[in-house]
């Protein structure tokens, strides 16, 4: 019997190698404790597409990005990385798989007690030994630059605002050149401006880096900024998936209804 | 019954929200999960232990973390430790002179001194402050990386946190314990003679020479290295509180009174074993 990703390969088949599918998600189940949170998702995005995952709050949208990155581990299904299924990894095969992966959390989870320049080196101080100290330092300058925070390398994160703490949280998820990038809501919480700043940062790294994303958010027009496709979720279900044209064009009252409050 | 307690104030609408007291059915009832609860910790603690040792174990080895966590153990901690030993030694140098002086034993002094401080004050006193001042500190620190999703935003960068962040303190605490306890028992050595002098002119070689007159490394090595157990039960036990927090503000203080509140307890616990297992492998 085919497999989602073996479908998702097939469909791509044309263009194998340039749109080839780098998360598929099979009949994802999670539930903590008598609350079941997801109920059998199935996705799947290629490399160079954003996948926007929208819903109401508590749709189990943040705990869908944290299966797939493995600080969760769900009761039944399948998560593809790859072609490889993550799901029962052990803790040091997953941090492979992890160096592939950039998180940017929804508070942007910096590390309190290192600067903005220190957050951003992290990742490199412990996965590339093999540069050296002047290397990482322009390198970390770079990374900085790509998300307009040059200027802020000796700062704590508690002297920055919310906005710029995401674009450190950006930076140093961008720290390893990631083939997956997750964010989770990445505009929540942020004036119109800085929003519109980081969806304008997150196209042009799109753009540049070719990256498979998947983005949680509730942020519609932000979703349809950045997303190629959406897929809305309810009660843990993928109720539609498509462009924001399909979304429109849906009669599901649900959506209709997402789409109105929106 | 809602979770809260609510009491409404005759003649005032808007109800006191006051601490849920349970009902004493409620208490009865919750002995099964009491059980559970502890069964389920010690489980938790089993796992966590055996995840810390094959980090501990295996390379890559956070070299630098480690060092760091050295200091912060061992520096910090040393003036608090040497001034409780100081302490410690001016308490035994009074009580010991009283009571051998009214049993007529008062050439005594110097051993009875240097065998309460070394044997048994030293590491225990060494062991609960640093369990004060470390665990609490551990135990909130690593709360509130939890609470914050710090230590998620490491694993999520490919970095193993119980690598990183538990086997490198506890590994800290078992190397810092021993060598806090001799500066204790120096510092308690030291005050314990300088209060009898005070009373009693004795020349410090006179009371060293007496003091350690026919004692082996057997009398005193063990009970020295016994706090690097302490050290594990400090380090783990902090850690294991910090990492597997629940909740904001409250969770972080809760993790931080726990990782003293059981730390000291099981130092005291560990301790009545260890001084059995001296005296039986080290007679």
């Amino acid at each position: 019997m085919a497999t989602a990703y073996d479908i998702a390969m097939k469909e791509a088949e044309p263009e194998l190698g340039g749109r080839a599918p780098v998360v598929v998600v099979e009949d994802l189940r999670k539930t903590f404790g008598i609350h079941k949170v997801l109920n059998g998702i199935n996705l799947s995005v290629n490399r160079g597409e954003t996948l926007a995952v929208l819903g109401r709050s508590g749709t189990g949208k943040s705990v869908l990005l944290r299966l797939i990155i493995g600080l969760e581990t769900p009761d039944s299904g399948s998560i593809l990385i790859h072609g490889q299924n993550i799901v029962g990894l052990a803790l040091d095969r997953m941090g492979e798989i992890r160096k592939k992966m950039g998180f940017l959390f929804q508070h942007a989870a910096l590390y309190d007690s290192l600067t903005v320049a220190e957050n951003v080196a992290f990742p490199l101080v412990h996965h590339r030994k093999d540069m050296s100290g002047s290397e990482r330092c322009d390198r970390v300058k770079q990374l900085l630059a790509e998300v307009g925070m040059e200027g802020n390398l000796a700062k704590m994160p508690s002297d920055i605002s919310g906005g710029m703490q995401k674009r450190v949280g950006l930076a140093r998820a961008l720290a390893l050149e990631p083939e997956i990038l997750l964010l989770d809501e990445p505009t929540a919480g942020l004036d119109p401006i800085s929003s519109g700043e980081i969806d304008d940062l997150i196209l042009k790294l799109q753009r540049e880096r070719q990256m498979a994303s998947i983005v949680v958010t509730h942020d519609l027009h932000s979703a349809r900024t950045i997303a190629n496709s959406l897929a809305l979720l309810d009660q843990g279900n993928v109720v539609i998936e498509g462009t924001f044209e399909d979304l429109q064009e849906s009669g599901i009252e649900f959506v209709k209804e997402f789409l109105k409050q929106s | 019954m809602s979770d809260r307690g609510v009491i409404a104030v005759e003649g005032f609408n808007p109800p006191i929200p006051v601490r849920r007291v349970e009902p004493v059915t409620s208490v009865i009832d919750s002995v099964p999960n009491l059980i559970n609860g502890f069964f389920e910790w010690f489980g938790s603690l089993g796992i966590f232990s055996w995840q810390v040792f094959k980090a501990t174990v295996t390379p890559p080895y956070e070299w630098r973390e480690l060092i760091r966590q050295l200091d912060e153990v061992g520096s910090k901690s040393f003036p608090l430790v040497a001034l409780a030993g100081a302490a410690i030694g001016v308490i035994i140098s009074l009580e010991a002179r009283y009571s051998l002086t009214r049993f007529g034993a008062k050439s005594m002094f110097p051993a009875t001194l240097v065998y309460s401080v070394i044997q048994v004050m030293g590491p225990i006193i060494t062991g609960l402050i640093v369990c004060g001042r470390v665990g609490a500190g551990m135990g909130a620190e690593l709360a509130s990386m939890k609470v914050s999703e710090q230590i998620d935003a490491i694993e999520a960068s490919a970095i193993n946190p119980f690598r990183l962040l538990a086997a490198t303190r506890i590994l800290a605490c078992i190397l810092m314990l021993p060598l806090l306890t001799l500066a204790a028992d120096a510092s308690g050595l030291l005050t314990g003679w300088f209060a009898q002098s005070l009373v009693e002119p004795l020349s410090f070689h006179q009371f060293i020479t007496s003091g350690f007159k026919g004692a082996t490394f057997n009398a005193f090595l063990p009970q020295t290295f016994k706090t690097a157990v302490y050290g594990l039960i400090i380090g783990l036990i902090a850690c294991f509180q910090g990492m597997r927090t629940q909740g904001g503000a409250e969770g972080v203080g809760r993790a931080a009174t726990n990782s003293v509140v059981l730390g000291s307890l099981f130092i005291i616990l560990a301790d009545v074993v260890l001084v059995k297992f001296i005296l039986v492998v080290f007679p």
